[in-house]
């Protein structure tokens, strides 16, 4: 196995990490990986809610996701959290749909005639993989290049990482990991204290851990000095001119 | 590139691991979690569990272990047996199971395939297939309940067939189970998986008579499935699955070593 170190940093996770309850099913594997990463204290200060003080004032916040957009939209918008999810400025993890739906819009419209209106926190859209012939869903583990962005401290080119999605963030400037399955698209995205990943972590064995572990150590400092500019630095079109 | 998937099965009756041999006298190989937990940690790529004895006893399997391979793996698992409804389908997701497998089910009620892709998506959507050589007519046909002998029964549906009509359906993944081969390590069945790949859109995963890594080499190279899925050889020790992905990796297959 590719051994990626997720030995424990001898610093303690401060304050709240909230898991935003989108009413999908499935928030419990997100959960049990933070959980596996922490402490009995730690784990007394994550929490899984969709209560809007507890997500304003929390240190960092994953937005999780399984199912459709339009689903997962109607959702956030029924709990009253599109404005507050908009306006935060600590870090936010948005994990598979919970990345796509930090875009403008998602074109897996759910049986409906227009594409899906998402959070509109990153000017991108979301559309179908252009798998070339390939299967779909692209279901399996597939290799990154990811770039120097704080969320892969330690993960190297061409780490293997958990994929189950049939549409994708396209690349763009607010690319900071790619991935291959015919096309090349985005594996994450991000844009000042919003990242999103297209895979789930949570999933994927070592590699997964060690970054939600370095989330777990993001803050609400942590991009506080950033810009779309210096985020544009850490994308790997830019750096490797693949 | 997508890497070549390595899921060993563990097959559950009242809450312990067994294997059978062609699907008949169940020894119990061990504890779920402790064997769940040390497949991932060895390198296999996703787990399937399956309770043989749900579908053909009417009874739905205890869902307690799921929440505790959830909190304790950090690679994606399937669940299967007993699934009939979206209800029970829900709760085996909602207590962490990445994807939930249909079999016999689907057989009796093809359009709980559609109203389960509608419900979750088709990505955790498996259905589970076994098929068996009939010599008389010269074909591949389906069996359904064959977690119980005594319930076991052959289809009207040949393989192809069924296999086209579950996409159909919108399935997000295929388990072909050969059961001519199963549970005697004579290798997979390369021909009748390699005639499926030919018809299969989304991913395959070949199941039944692998007995040595050659074996896996063979199913990936020839019959070009995405995954391959084994019990007793990695239950019984004969292989392990990191000699296997090494193996595999010198014989140019791309696995997650």
């Amino acid at each position: 196995m590719s051994k990626v170190n997720v030995t424990r940093r001898p610093s303690e996770i401060i304050g709240n990490t909230v898991i935003i309850d989108t009413g999908c099913a499935n928030l419990s594997s997100v959960r049990y990986a933070f959980e596996r990463l922490m402490t009995d204290i730690e784990r007394e200060s994550l929490f899984v809610s969709d209560d809007v003080e507890m997500i304003k004032n929390a240190e960092r916040i994953i937005l999780p996701g399984v199912g459709t957009a339009a689903a997962a939209m109607a959702s956030l918008k029924n709990r009253g959290l599109v404005n507050v999810i908009q306006a935060l400025k600590q870090p936010v993890l948005g994990v598979c749909l919970g990345m796509q739906m930090l875009t403008r819009s998602s074109k897996e419209r759910g049986g409906k005639s227009e594409d899906c209106p998402c959070l509109n926190i990153i000017a991108t859209d979301i559309k179908q993989l252009d798998s070339q012939g390939l299967p779909l869903p692209h279901m399996g583990w597939n290799q990154i290049t990811p770039s120097s962005h704080p969320i892969f401290a330690g993960i190297s080119a061409g780490s293997y990482v958990y994929f189950v999605h049939s549409y994708r963030a396209p690349l763009s400037d607010f690319t900071i990991a790619t991935s291959q399955h015919g096309e090349t698209f985005s594996a994450a995205i991000a844009k000042d204290n919003f990242i999103g990943l297209q895979f789930h972590p949570e999933k994927s064995s070592d590699v997964g851990a060690a970054m939600l572990q370095n989330f777990l150590y993001m803050n609400k400092d942590t991009f506080a000095q950033s810009s779309t500019k210096s985020l544009a630095s850490n994308n790997p079109l830019n750096e490797a001119k693949l | 590139m997508l890497a070549k998937r390595i899921v060993p099965c563990l097959d559950v009756k009242e809450g312990k691991v067994v294997k059978g041999v062609q699907f008949r006298n169940h020894e119990i190989v061990g504890d779920i979690v402790p064997l769940a937990k040390r497949y991932a940690e060895e390198g296999a790529d996703e787990l399937v569990f399956y309770d043989i004895t749900a579908s053909a006893h009417d009874r739905v399997i205890d869902k307690s272990w799921i929440s505790r391979v959830a909190e304790q793996i950090d690679i994606p698992f399937c669940v299967a047996g007993g699934i009939r409804t979206i209800e029970q389908a829900r709760e085996k997701l909602a207590f962490g199971a990445d994807k939930i497998s249909i079999n016999s089910p689907a057989l009796t009620d093809p359009s709980l395939i559609a109203r389960l892709q509608d419900e979750f998506g088709r990505q955790c959507i498996v259905i589970g297939i076994d098929s068996y050589y009939d010599a008389v007519t010269e074909s591949y046909k389906v069996k359904q309940f064959t977690g119980d002998e005594a319930a076991t029964k052959d289809t009207q549906w040949f393989t192809q067939d069924w296999v086209a009509e579950v996409q159909k359906q919108g399935c997000g993944e295929i388990v072909l189970n050969v059961m001519n081969q199963d549970g005697v390590r004579q290798g997979y069945d390369i021909k009748q998986l390699s005639m499926i790949r030919a018809i299969c859109d989304v991913p395959l995963i070949a199941s039944g008579g692998a007995g040595t890594m050659e074996h896996f080499r063979h199913v990936f190279a020839e019959a070009n499935v995405d995954a391959a899925l084994a019990a007793s050889v990695f239950h019984k020790g004969i292989i392990d699955i990191q000699d296997l992905k090494r193996y595999l990796k010198s014989n140019n297959i791309a696995v997650r070593v």
